[in-house]
């Protein structure tokens, strides 16, 4: 792990992807507390996040994908619930059935044998058209994040001007709450 | 019960409700309706400290003789920022507290006010929890759930950031209700099947140790009463780390005494080559574990602690058990006296005659001399003196801080205050003064080293408005002694400002202060002055001049295992033994 100078035995153990749903109190500052955890202790995030989910009960969710060696996994784990505001930390990961998906806002400008191109790409990849001009596009695409990585890497050339992407919102498959 | 009242008030009455005798604190503008109401009353005593970092190590020393919560309160910008080291040590040392801290009305927040700063911003990684209480309505739930979360599972310190406004404002009090915390359920009982798991694993183990911490001492004398019947059933050796000290007789036979980077050669031995290793209540940091690579390679390891976070997280283990050290041993007792496992009696013994040739090189061992006074010595003497005596020890950090946990022995918890984790100079002697606070009666002797001293000096004017008749015992060699030590055996002897310079006069500054000053650098004269130390009922200065060149050992210099020790008589080619890798640590 890296909080310590010393080399470690475990240091060789390969890194895994994890997402992790976080059962948090809606309350100011409990973002800050997961992602002070994460920058203090040297851990890694990938795509982090956060929004309400039931507004009685004041709880909010937050998806974090995170990579690390199965120590630091665990150790992640086990930080966040001792963090007094979390309810529970569930690793998608490892209960195997994880559904994640990710949305994206993407900005392409073009005319011609491009612009069509791209919205030829962008029906099969089903993506929306939600904007567009004479020369432009803007399309909304869900999906996994790699989907949305290969959309993305094909309008590059197409006449990709920005993107603006959610982060992963994740939850387990079947009918039990995670 | 619920009444009306202003959130000052709350405060106050919820510091009572919760048993808080002693508050550590200092005023200022944020907290001065808090401090009107302290006015008020009599039940809770004020210390006026001299600068906040000595309130939260005040407070530190108070709660860790006791066991009690230590209460800090003080005001926003200055005194929260100044606050900070001292809750950093408490979080590191799993030390319960609950600091109050004044905040500008929630109006001018973000503002920029006069000290004004992002208190809970600010001391979110140092705590662990903190509160911004923005209405009066939320304020006797947070003050409650602070101690709750202040000393159950893991203890740790919480701040309360309270507004002025909110403690001018008025609304209902109640007092501490027996509510469960909706997220925060530490757990303490650990679990049946891995204690029983662990019983079995050290009925089979021939060459076995017991590696005990802070964590025992956390747990209550109870756990400590527990520990010994367990170590005394099995009759195996046993090691402590320095937060450890205390829960286990450091004059008892199977007291191999402290592990670690300046631990023994016997108890460094027996963890590298142990079979099995039971961990209660310590946390394998780097003091410990030396290279990691290397560390107990042979051994099964049972890690005993109340924090999940703690397991694996640098040593894997074999058997953990999550709970509250007092609890796990009770059942691990119980476990043992139903199944009454068979110890290889033959094995043991081996294991022990091991120990002895290890024992035999008697690693603590120094030159003595006539001229100067060697600070082994030093704490020698004093430990002889104070034989008998109701006594506390605290400690400043460094050489001395060292020396101390390696020849004072201890036959009780609670009786050592020391800054481990964090190895905050400046901690004795406020530390020293919440002890007092706590026991007026006993003696309170700070170990000191001339530098750490210089930090916190102004707390002795602390211990003289209060009549606490503190003892700071310094061990003077006019070096940062373990700077100093590094810097000889790691970089050639350039002693880069490690030397004290224009260092007070002790004797003439004790006198200035209002307490009594005691010079002694002979060897000779060295008991006498003890002697009129203890007698004095005064805060004392004792200046104890020793020799300036002595280093502490043994040690396992960084980067290398529990069985690459290096000792005093290996001085010479001592900069041979750390390789360049070695030097990049700490």
């Amino acid at each position: 792990m890296n909080t310590t100078h010393y080399p470690s035995a475990h240091i060789f153990q390969s890194p895994e992807t994890h997402t992790l749903s976080v059962v948090v109190d809606n309350e100011p500052g409990v973002l800050a507390r997961v992602v002070g955890l994460f920058s203090g202790r040297g851990y890694n995030i990938e795509s982090l996040t956060v929004s309400e989910t039931e507004h009685e009960k004041h709880l909010s969710r937050i998806t974090i994908v995170t990579t690390g060696t199965p120590m630091v996994i665990e150790q992640i784990k086990n930080q966040l619930d001792r963090l007094v505001p979390v309810h529970r930390v569930v690793d998608l990961t490892v209960s195997g059935k994880v559904l994640a998906r990710e949305l994206a806002l993407i900005k392409v400008k073009g005319k011609g044998e491009a612009r069509v191109e791209a919205l030829r790409l962008g029906d099969a990849f089903r993506a929306r058209v939600v904007d567009a001009t004479t020369e432009s596009f803007v399309f909304e695409i869900t999906g996994k994040s790699d989907k949305i990585d290969e959309f993305v890497g094909l309008m590059g050339p197409l006449g990709l001007v920005e993107y603006s992407r959610t982060g992963v919102a994740a939850i387990s498959r079947g009918p039990e709450a995670s | 019960m619920s009444r009306q009242m202003t959130g000052a008030e709350m405060v106050i009455a919820a510091l009572q409700d919760q048993g808080v005798e002693v508050l550590f604190g200092y005023p200022g503008g944020s907290v001065l309706p808090i401090y009107d109401e302290i006015f008020k009353q009599e039940k809770i005593r004020h210390v006026l400290v001299r600068h906040e970092q000595g309130a939260v190590h005040a407070a530190e020393g108070y709660a860790r003789s006791t066991g009690k919560v230590g209460a800090v309160l003080v005001t926003s910008g200055p005194g929260a920022t100044n606050a900070v080291t001292g809750l950093t040590d408490a979080l590191l040392d799993s030390i319960p507290l609950v600091c109050i801290t004044g905040q500008v009305p929630t109006h001018l927040i973000g503002n920029d006010a006069f000290q004004e700063c992002d208190t809970v911003g600010i001391t979110r990684p140092c705590t662990k929890h903190n509160w911004l209480v923005k209405r009066i309505e939320d304020l006797p739930r947070i003050l409650h759930e602070a101690f709750h979360v202040a000393k159950s599972g893991r203890p740790g310190p919480v701040v309360i950031d309270i507004p002025k406004d909110v403690q001018f404002a008025t609304g209902t009090y109640h007092g501490p209700k027996n509510i469960q915390h909706k997220t925060y359920r530490p757990k303490v009982k650990g679990d049946m099947d891995a204690i029983r798991h662990a019983v079995q694993m050290i009925g089979k183990a021939h060459r076995p140790i017991f590696y005990t911490g802070g964590g025992v001492i956390n747990s209550g004398p109870h756990a400590s009463q527990l520990l010994r019947e367990l170590v005394k059933t099995t009759g195996f050796p046993i090691t402590s780390t320095l937060m450890g000290l205390g829960a286990y007789p450091g004059n008892d036979e199977q007291f191999l005494g402290m592990l670690g980077m300046h631990g023994t050669l016997e108890a460094n031995m027996a963890m590298h080559e142990s079979d099995l290793i039971i961990c209660v209540g310590a946390r394998f940091d780097d003091r410990i574990t030396g290279r990691l690579d290397a560390f107990a390679p042979h051994a099964k390891k049972i890690h005993i602690d109340i924090d999940p976070s703690s397991i694996n997280k640098i040593i894997k283990v074999d058997v953990p058990i999550v709970g509250d050290v007092g609890h796990v041993l009770e059942d691990m007792i119980r476990v043992w006296k139903q199944t009454q496992p068979t110890i290889d009696k033959a094995a043991l013994q081996k294991w022990w005659d091991k120990i002895a040739v290890w024992r035999g090189r008697k690693c603590l061992a120094y030159r003595a001399s006539d001229e100067i006074i060697k600070p082994q010595y030093a704490i020698q003497r004093l430990q002889e003196a104070v034989k008998g005596k109701d006594v506390y020890f605290t400690t400043e950090v460094g050489q001395h801080q060292m020396w101390a946990a390696q020849f004072l022995k201890f036959d009780e918890p609670n009786r050592w205050m020391t800054s481990g984790g964090l190895g905050t100079m400046g901690y004795g002697i406020p530390a020293a003064v919440g002890v007092q606070m706590a026991h007026p009666g006993s003696l309170v002797i700070d170990i000191a080293g001339e530098a750490s001293v210089m930090m916190t000096m102004q707390e002795i004017s602390t211990a003289v408005q209060y009549r606490l008749p503190i003892k700071i015992f310094i061990l003077n060699n006019h070096y940062m002694g373990m700077v100093r030590q590094w810097q000889e055996l790691l970089h050639g002897g350039r002693y880069s400002e490690s030397y004290s310079e224009a260092l007070p006069d002790f004797v003439k500054l004790a006198d200035a202060m209002g307490g009594v000053g005691i010079r002694c650098e002979k060897p000779s004269e060295l008991d006498a002055a003890i002697a009129e130390m203890i007698a004095v009922k005064k805060p004392v200065i004792f200046d104890c001049v020793v020799d300036p060149a002595e280093n502490c050992f043994p040690m396992i210099p960084s980067g290398k295992a529990h069985n690459e020790m290096l000792f005093g008589e290996a001085v010479e080619n001592i900069g041979d033994v750390i390789d360049e890798k070695g030097k990049m640590l700490v």
